[in-house]
């Protein structure tokens, strides 16, 4: 008999082997799954083997089984030269594509400036989306106004695209008077009413099901409107990620379903999170269209958006998209990624640099160049280092000022009950004591 | 004898089980190769192998329900819950099946599981990485409910629940993995030379379901568990009244016996949680107290708890009981005539 049942072909490239091993005199082992590469190991990644223009765009009403190529295969748009190719291009003008690098430059001033406050100790905790910027950006650039959004903690760009002043997200990370959470959460956990941007949970994957049921109501209501949600490669093994794609394979509502699929989940290699295939794959036994985009290529994560939300927006029921990408940084500032993964994996990401990519895609077009963005990054720094200082006038994390301990009763329900006034009055004395 | 912090007395204990008994297996969110966020598991997979200390997928309903049916297969799996606050997702799986297990076969099917979770505030983790709940468990009978103030203790519980035939659930407060926290974050000694860091490499057990007096005293009784054990000890010493102190460290079942002849002695009470106060153990040990000491009580009991809120972020320590709080309450208890 043969040893492996369960060899597959990794659609990074080569074959992932999940072979199930035997004893020395034939007996079955327990299985147990392995990153790909460790620390001490040479990091192989294979380039893409899928080339832009591979795969047909379907009209965004089409039947889902038009789209299993989709599931499997990668949509691309930009080539390894920066050239936009085949039916997927959006074709978006250099105004267009200047603001969504602006915008991805911006959030990665956002993050490293932030980074730099929490090694300062000027922030608790923090986190980075760095090398992921055209996933949140894009999509803060696609979805309307009126559409209600659950990112993941991994999409700064979101935020500021869809209008969040810098000033307000720091402000909440610090946690001073200036954050509209009241400084309750951990930093990173942005949500902001106003931009129909539901305030971030840690606990991961619960919003998936919460979008599918938003979009339910817009569905009931007989509005034109989408949801969509965000989980990472490891939060897709959480029920709540099944949950969501069951019901909405089951009434069919207007919501976008993504996958941000970034090898890691914190020290656990995707090859752990399950042992299928594509993470958009998984739609397919829901009756739903499943899409993999190459989620460093920003016009591909902008096509693939507009299609999905387009298609919701038009009754055409939901869609799961796969953001093929590499989680650059450390999980969190709490994380050191040196102890289970090569350094070197990240330049060796076949995907690349969102950033880098753009860049150089723009300067093809002649409509950018090394000045242009020399300048940009100049100001964007500047800018950002000159946001914190206003955020810090809100209070600092070390000093403060924040709100009074009273306020700690505030929101746990709309009308104090009796047992919490009684412990805010418990609170009151104690400062005065 | 060595010196552990409590992380370390935590890995010593499952490193024992696993060298004595094969059927003993950890696994866990990040547990495996990198040996988990708290690196409670470091170097157990490279010690004992891949199949026996591994990672799992990111779902806490899966990593339980896998253990529940590696329990029944007559293996001994200790899971890690990455935070406390996300043993949720497994709610179903402990409190339906594991707790009930044994009853409603009849006692023919069990499952020996140990849930190894941190929880607990005082490291700014906000509403998601603080929580102490362990009420909803204590609520549920089949379970034990175990937590450990100091490392020595820790060791010692962990190695007595892991071989205990039911199951346990037993937290870790992670404030005190690197050190007795007493209210003032600024200012935490290491556990080195603090009493209970002084822990055999090999194997010993400390009786589950025995409390234990951590300081003996004549004026009132505190009675604790985890962080706030430190938190109240120091109160205690602030307050300078001669109060008794009780560790619980196993909260089911509860040993009533140290505690009843404690407060029969002092004639007062504190109970002294990090917890929400609604509903929180400290009801259920008021509640004893009042039922088997009445006639013995000088002044009311009183609970110093975390306020019925969520857990907050910038005022953690706010939140949290603190040692002018714990003191007061003694001070009541024995002013009050
Ligand atoms: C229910 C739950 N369990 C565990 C955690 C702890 N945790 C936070 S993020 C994370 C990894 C998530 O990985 P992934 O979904 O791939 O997202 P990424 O961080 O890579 O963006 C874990 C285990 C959590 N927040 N919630
Ligand atoms: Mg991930």
């Amino acid at each position: 008999m043969a040893d492996s049942q369960y060899r597959v072909e990794d659609p990074q490239g080569g074959t992932r082997d999940r072979m199930v091993t035997r004893t020395a005199d034939g007996r079955p082992t327990l299985h147990i799954p392995i990153a790909p590469h460790r620390p001490g190991d040479e990091p192989r990644y294979a380039r893409f083997t899928q080339q832009p223009g591979d795969l047909e765009r379907p009209d965004p009403l089409a039947n889902f089984d038009l789209l299993h190529d989709h599931a499997h295969g990668l949509v691309r748009v930009l080539d390894d030269d920066g050239n936009a190719i085949g039916p997927w291009d959006p074709k978006l003008g250099a105004t267009v594509l200047r603001d969504g690098l602006e915008w991805m430059l911006t959030t990665r001033h956002f993050d490293r400036r932030q980074m730099k406050m929490q090694r300062q100790g000027r922030l608790s905790f923090c986190l980075e989306c760095k090398g992921e910027e055209a996933i949140g950006v894009a999509a803060g650039m696609v979805y309307a106004p009126e559409d209600l959004l659950f990112p993941s903690y991994r999409m700064q760009g979101i935020f500021l695209v869809r209008g969040m002043p810098m000033v307000q997200m720091m402000c909440h990370c610090i946690g001073n008077r200036g954050d509209i959470s009241k400084g309750r959460q951990m930093p990173v956990h942005y949500g902001w009413k106003q931009g129909n941007l539901v305030s971030i949970s840690s606990p991961v994957g619960t919003q998936f099901p919460q979008a599918v049921g938003a979009a339910m109501a817009m569905a009931y209501r007989h509005e034109s409107r989408v949801a969509a949600a965000w989980l990472g490669d490891g939060t897709s093994s959480q029920g709540d990620f099944h949950h969501g794609l069951n019901f909405a394979s089951v009434y069919l509502p207007p919501v976008v379903l993504q996958v941000v699929n970034n090898q890691w989940a914190i020290s656990t290699h995707r090859n752990i999170a399950t042992g299928g295939k594509t993470f958009s794959a998984r739609a397919e036994s829901y009756g739903i269209p499943g899409i993999r985009v190459d989620g460093n290529d920003f016009l591909a994560v902008y096509a693939v958006t507009a299609w999905a939300a387009e298609r919701a927006r038009h009754n055409g029921g939901p869609t799961l998209i796969e953001l093929l990408t590499y989680r650059s940084g450390a999980h969190s500032t709490s994380d050191d990624p040196s102890r289970y993964r090569p350094d070197d994996e990240s330049r060796l990401w076949p995907g690349g640099d969102p950033i880098a990519r753009l860049a150089r895609h723009l300067k093809n077009l002649d409509e950018w160049s090394d000045e242009q963005q020399e300048n940009l990054e100049n100001r964007l720094e500047k800018e950002v280092a000159m946001t914190y200082k206003q955020a810090e006038t809100y209070g600092t994390f070390a000093s403060g000022p924040f709100d009074p301990p009273e306020t700690l009763f505030d929101d746990v329900y709309e009308r104090l009950p009796h047992h919490l006034e009684e412990q805010r009055d418990e609170i009151r004395i104690l400062g005065k004591n | 004898m060595p010196s552990m912090n409590m992380i370390q007395a935590v890995r010593s204990g499952l490193d024992v089980m696993l060298e004595r008994d094969q059927s003993v297996c950890v696994f866990g969110e990040d547990v495996g190769y990198f040996g988990g966020v708290f690196r409670a598991t470091e170097g157990l997979q490279k010690k004992h192998g891949k199949h026996r200390v591994f990672d799992t997928p990111l779902a806490e309903g899966g990593i339980m329900g896998i253990a529940i049916g590696m329990g029944i297969e007559g293996l001994r799996p200790v899971p890690e819950i990455q935070f406390a606050d996300y043993i949720f997702p497994a709610f179903d799986q402990i409190t339906n099946e594991l707790a009930k297990l044994r009853y409603r076969s009849g006692g023919e099917w069990t499952a020996p599981v140990t849930i190894r979770t941190p929880c607990g505030g005082g490291i700014h983790g906000g509403l998601f990485h603080s929580q102490s709940p362990e009420a909803y468990f204590t609520h549920t009978p089949g379970l034990f409910v175990v937590i450990p103030s100091n490392p020595y203790d820790a060791k010692g519980l962990l190695i007595s629940s892991i071989e205990l035939n039911d199951p346990v659930i037993f937290f870790e407060p992670k404030r005190l993995y690197r050190g007795p926290f007493e209210g003032d974050p600024q200012n935490v000694a290491p556990w080195n030379d603090q009493p209970g860091a002084e822990v055999p490499d090999g194997y010993y057990k400390t009786p589950l379901g025995k409390a234990v007096v951590v300081r003996e005293g004549s004026a009132a009784t505190v009675i604790a568990w985890g962080t706030m054990v430190h938190v109240a000890r120091a109160a205690i010493v602030e307050s300078q009244i001669d109060a008794e102190l009780i560790d619980l460290r196993t909260l089911l079942p509860l040993d009533l016996e140290t505690i009843i002849a404690s407060v029969r002695k002092t004639g007062r009470c504190i109970v002294v949680h990090e917890a929400t106060r609604t509903s929180g153990f400290g009801a259920e040990v008021v509640a004893l107290v009042q039922e088997h000491c009445f006639w013995n009580l000088e002044t009311p009991i009183r609970r110093i708890t975390g306020w019925d809120t969520p857990f907050p972020h910038t005022l953690e320590f706010e939140y949290m009981p603190t040692r002018q709080r714990i003191a007061d309450a003694l001070r009541k208890a024995v002013d009050e005539e």
